[in-house]
């Protein structure tokens, strides 16, 4: 009761902005802040902190876990693919988002919520659920094989190899590149491809001057989420893959459940963050960017 | 303006998007065809039919304790997201203070983090407080990753809610707990409830955090289907998944109609 | 609960009220007292602190000094639901998942009215809006106008004795802000409430107003009637945010029993002014008050300017003229349609007035005008 009590103590103002509650009452709201902070703190942070601590503490203090990472080429091998891996995904993401995006603006508004339910479908199958299925569909002898094999393409190996990989998480993650993509392009005020139009520009020149530069944030959007979530990506990999071609999420689970190496995982899940804030972190800089250039031209 | 090269184009442009539809959506359905084989074998398409796989799964105690720890575990992490996501939302939207920016990032970075370094921490922790395999351990491990689901939504509707509304109450005489009951509650009702279903899904699918934080004493149902997926080839699993695909289907569909209708009587 | 049908209205009283955010100051130390049953409105530009003011009587927001009395009694330490006060918003605040009916049952629900009691005072506050068979309806199937009738039975259905306003009208096309303006009127009338009413339109607070309070940057310019307002202006800004007048600016003289502005090329008088002797100043006078003659070689006698007419606007039953004076400033002369005179734009012209119709007051602005020998030239040299 304390909390929804709080949840309306705001200042009850029509039209100020500025924060004019008295300090006892802005401390009471960020109070409600502290149950959910509280389960970040027990489930997220203290859990990273530790995988830290494992990464230079053990079994020795030091840089020990790093030097080994950096010269073992294996893992430099498996951090190549878990690379390639995610750049084939975000790629082939982007190949059939953008139209299918394209598309979810450029429908009638039925059209547009179906092509709507479609996307969302795979936002409440469960990820176990869908891998599952390409489990079965990928299976030796299974339907696709079948099919391939009618039409003659013979024998093309999809289980356990990183092809299976990467079309299974393509399938996965597509959604959560169209939404933002489609997000971005709802905004584009359509009347600029007009004006471009009534300027003489073909349908093709107004395309790729107006709309595809205009949609870019979008793209960029959705391609970071894609790219990051393939980056640690375990069930898919770890079911649709093989230890041959390992990820190195698999490696991470590898080296905690088989080996016991604690400081190894750690090790590896730093490398897994600091080259996901890295990305971030440049995107942020590209996009704020380009963002503010479009802006600027407005 | 209309040429026929633009009406190709628009009719190759739509049996793409017809094809990329059917990649998205049909995959999965293949469970349900599968789960009804009268095979004890993935082969697909099955040759005769039987429900025999379903009275396996409701017949064998390990499947079935799995569901009810799923539901179990679902329900909690939906009542507890919910609350702690709602609050952080109304803080996040109701108060302007320093640092707002960095506190939303860190809430909602359970989205974006690599769930496995999570998973591993996470284990090591519940190792030492003998968390393992504890509903109270599965609780907090995907409340964690359900408060960005809750927040999101619920920071929505309150930002398209209208303070001026609350003013309104409180001019009409209506203390604040009044006020919150009566007309703000009813109003950002369909974010706090598509929080909760949201929270109610991720615990229910989770698999990667489940998997570290298991015992044999409480397996979620993604745990178990996980499990039997590299063990064996059994169709129970596909009754498992025809199941769930079943149960986040209806609830995901009367949440949205419902919310479809509450705004449309808004 | 007492049920008189006919409130007594309640007088405020503001004494030094102020608000400030961090260093700006939104309302600064302003005195004001609405009479039991009055009708007051709060007129100014935006951001001149009429809201703020608002809000503080309501409880909305908190005083930083001064006090809001109500019948004598501070209101400081009511919250806004305890003050018992009715309010109208801009954008109708009406309930969106209440009924018509629910919404104007909503303050008697929150005084625990039996039921049966309810349902009458809400026909009734319906009745007197006018939308009696509508309070099944949900808000989002009513028009704008529509909205905000139910939001000011809403306001007036538990009889508060006060009611405040916040631009009730602005959301609304002009045709309806009309027609409810003269609603609004009678509505006060009936009820004898006390009406505290924002709005930054003059027409309506010329229409509405008992008496105006004149904001402008947190202060109060001037209080008074419509007529007061308009015929007795005491400040620049008044003159020129109620009605539109026209500005001689100079430096302030006396002149016999009244007040005079001189400026290089003549001097004006006045009967009435308050601007200090040799103070920057200007007369004002209403477009109205103004008469245009063509030159003919004699100067008229009494108050005359000469200037060039630039553009004529045609407005059905006036015409306005907008004229230049030697001095590069430009006034306004309205002619009612029955005297037209065959004056055009680029003719010279005297512009004639009486020492009655004008006013000195001072200008917080020093005199823009350039005052060398030559500015008139561009004027008149091409006579």
């Amino acid at each position: 009761m304390a909390t929804v009590e709080a949840l309306v103590a705001g200042p009850i103002t029509a039209d100020t902005v500025i924060d004019q509650a008295a300090p006892s009452k802005r401390w009471g709201r960020l109070g409600l802040l502290v149950p959910a902070g509280l389960l970040l703190i027990i489930g997220f942070i203290v859990p990273l902190v530790i995988m830290l601590w494992y990464a230079f503490t053990d079994p020795s203090v030091g840089f020990g876990n790093f030097a080994w990472y950096l010269g073992d080429a294996v893992q430099q091998r498996i951090l190549l693919r878990t690379f390639t891996t995610a750049v084939n995904v975000t790629v082939i993401c982007l190949l059939l988002g953008y139209p299918y995006a394209y598309a979810m603006v450029a429908a009638g508004p039925k059209l547009r919520a179906v092509l709507t339910l479609l996307v969302l479908v795979p936002f409440w199958t469960s990820l176990m659920v869908r891998t599952f299925a390409w489990v079965i569909l990928l299976q030796d002898h299974g339907p696709i094989q079948s099919l391939l094999a009618t039409v003659g393409l013979g024998q093309i190996p999809l289980i356990r190899t990183n092809l299976g990989v990467v079309i299974g998480m393509s399938q996965v993650l597509l959604p959560f590149f169209v939404l933002p993509l489609y997000a971005v392009m709802t905004n584009i005020d359509r009347r600029l491809i007009l004006a471009s139009s009534s300027l003489g520009a073909g349908p093709i020149t107004s395309f790729f001057r107006i709309w595809l530069p205009l949609s870019l944030p979008g793209v960029g959007a959705g391609s970071l989420i894609v790219f990051i979530s393939s980056l640690g990506f375990y069930v898919t990999p770890a079911l649709l893959g093989s230890p041959g071609n390992s990820l190195i999420s698999q490696q991470i689970f590898t080296q905690v459940n088989g080996l016991l190496q604690w400081g190894r995982a750690g090790t590896m899940g730093v490398v897994l963050i600091v080259i996901t804030l890295a990305i971030l972190a440049i995107l942020a800089l590209v996009i704020g960017r380009s963002t503010s250039t479009i802006k600027g031209v407005r | 303006m209309r040429k026929p090269a633009a009406r190709m184009w628009k009719g190759a442009l739509w049996l793409f998007c017809a094809l990329v539809a059917l990649w998205l959506a049909a995959p999965s359905l293949i469970v349900i065809p599968l789960s009804l084989t009268d095979k004890p074998s993935f082969s697909f398409p099955p040759t005769g039919w039987s429900t025999r796989w379903y009275t396996n799964f409701f017949q064998d105690p390990s499947w079935v304790g799995a569901l009810a720890s799923s539901l179990q575990v679902g329900a909690l992490v939906a009542v507890v997201a919910t609350i702690a996501g709602t609050a952080a939302a109304a803080a996040l939207t109701r108060s302007a203070f320093r640092g707002q920016q960095t506190v939303k990032a860190i809430l909602l970075a359970p989205m974006i983090a690599p769930v496995i370094v999570v998973a591993v921490g996470l284990y090591a922790l519940f190792l030492r407080t003998n968390l393992l395999g504890t509903t109270l351990g599965f609780v907090i491990a995907h409340s964690v990753l359900a408060l960005p689901f809750v927040i999101i939504p619920v920071t929505a509707s309150l930002n398209g809610f209208d303070r001026r509304l609350e003013s309104a109450a409180a001019i009409c005489g209506a203390n604040r707990w009044t006020t919150f009951r009566q007309v703000t509650l009813p109003l950002v009702a369909p974010g706090v409830i598509s929080g909760a279903l949201f929270a109610f899904v991720t615990s229910f699918d989770e698999v990667v955090l489940s998997l570290f934080i298991q015992s044999p004493y409480l397996q979620t149902l993604p745990v178990k289907m996980y499990a039997s997926v590299t063990r064996d080839t059994d169709p129970t699993i596909a009754a498992a998944a025809t199941l769930i695909l079943g149960l986040t289907t209806v609830l995901t569909l009367t949440t949205t109609f419902y919310i479809a209708r509450r705004n449309r009587v808004r | 609960m007492s049920d008189s049908s006919i409130s007594q209205g309640a007088a405020i009283t503001l004494n030094k009220l102020t608000k400030r955010y961090g260093d700006a100051t939104a309302v600064d130390a302003i005195d004001l007292n609405a009479e039991p049953g009055e009708f007051l409105t709060l007129l100014g530009p935006s951001g001149s602190g009429k809201t703020t003011t608002l809000n503080m009587i309501a409880g909305f927001v908190d005083v930083t000094e001064g006090e809001i009395l109500v019948d004598g009694k501070p209101v400081y330490a009511l919250p806004p639901h305890k003050r018992n006060m009715g309010m109208v918003f801009q954008h109708y605040a009406l309930f969106p998942h209440m009924s018509v009916g629910d919404n104007v049952a909503y303050p008697l629900r929150q005084r625990r009215l039996p039921k049966s009691e309810r349902g009458r005072l809400v026909a009734d506050a319906l009745n007197k809006v006018g939308l009696a068979n509508l309070s099944h309806r949900m808000p989002r199937q009513l028009s704008g106008g529509q909205q905000q009738r139910v939001a000011l039975a809403r306001a007036i259905v538990y009889s508060p004795r006060v009611l405040l306003m916040d631009e009730p009208l602005g959301a609304l096309d002009k045709k309806l802000r009309d027609s409810l303006q003269l609603e609004i009127k009678r509505i006060h009338a009936e009820l004898g409430t006390t009406f505290v009413y924002v709005t930054h339109d003059q027409d309506e607070a010329l229409v509405l107003s008992d008496r105006i309070a004149v904001f402008n940057q947190g202060k109060i310019e001037q209080v008074g009637s419509a007529q007061d307002l308009y015929e007795r202006p005491s400040t620049i800004f008044v003159a020129q945010f109620v009605g539109e007048s026209s500005l001689f600016h100079g430096l302030a003289v006396d002149h016999g029993a009244g007040k005079g502005v001189l400026s290089s090329d003549r001097t004006l008088h006045a009967h009435r002014g308050d601007a200090r002797t040799g103070a920057p100043a200007a007369l004002v006078v209403r477009p109205e008050r103004i008469r245009v003659q063509s030159i003919d070689g004699t100067a008229p006698s009494g108050n005359a300017v000469r200037g060039r007419i630039l553009q004529e606007i045609y407005l059905g039953n006036s015409r306005k003229l907008e004229v230049e004076l030697g001095d590069g400033s430009k006034v306004l002369v309205r002619e009612s349609a029955g005297d037209v005179t065959a004056n055009r734009p680029g003719d010279l012209v005297w512009l004639t007035f009486r020492a009655e119709d004008a006013v000195v007051l001072t200008s917080n602005e020093s005199p823009d005008r350039p005052q060398a020998a030559d500015d008139h030239v561009p004027v008149f040299a091409s006579h």
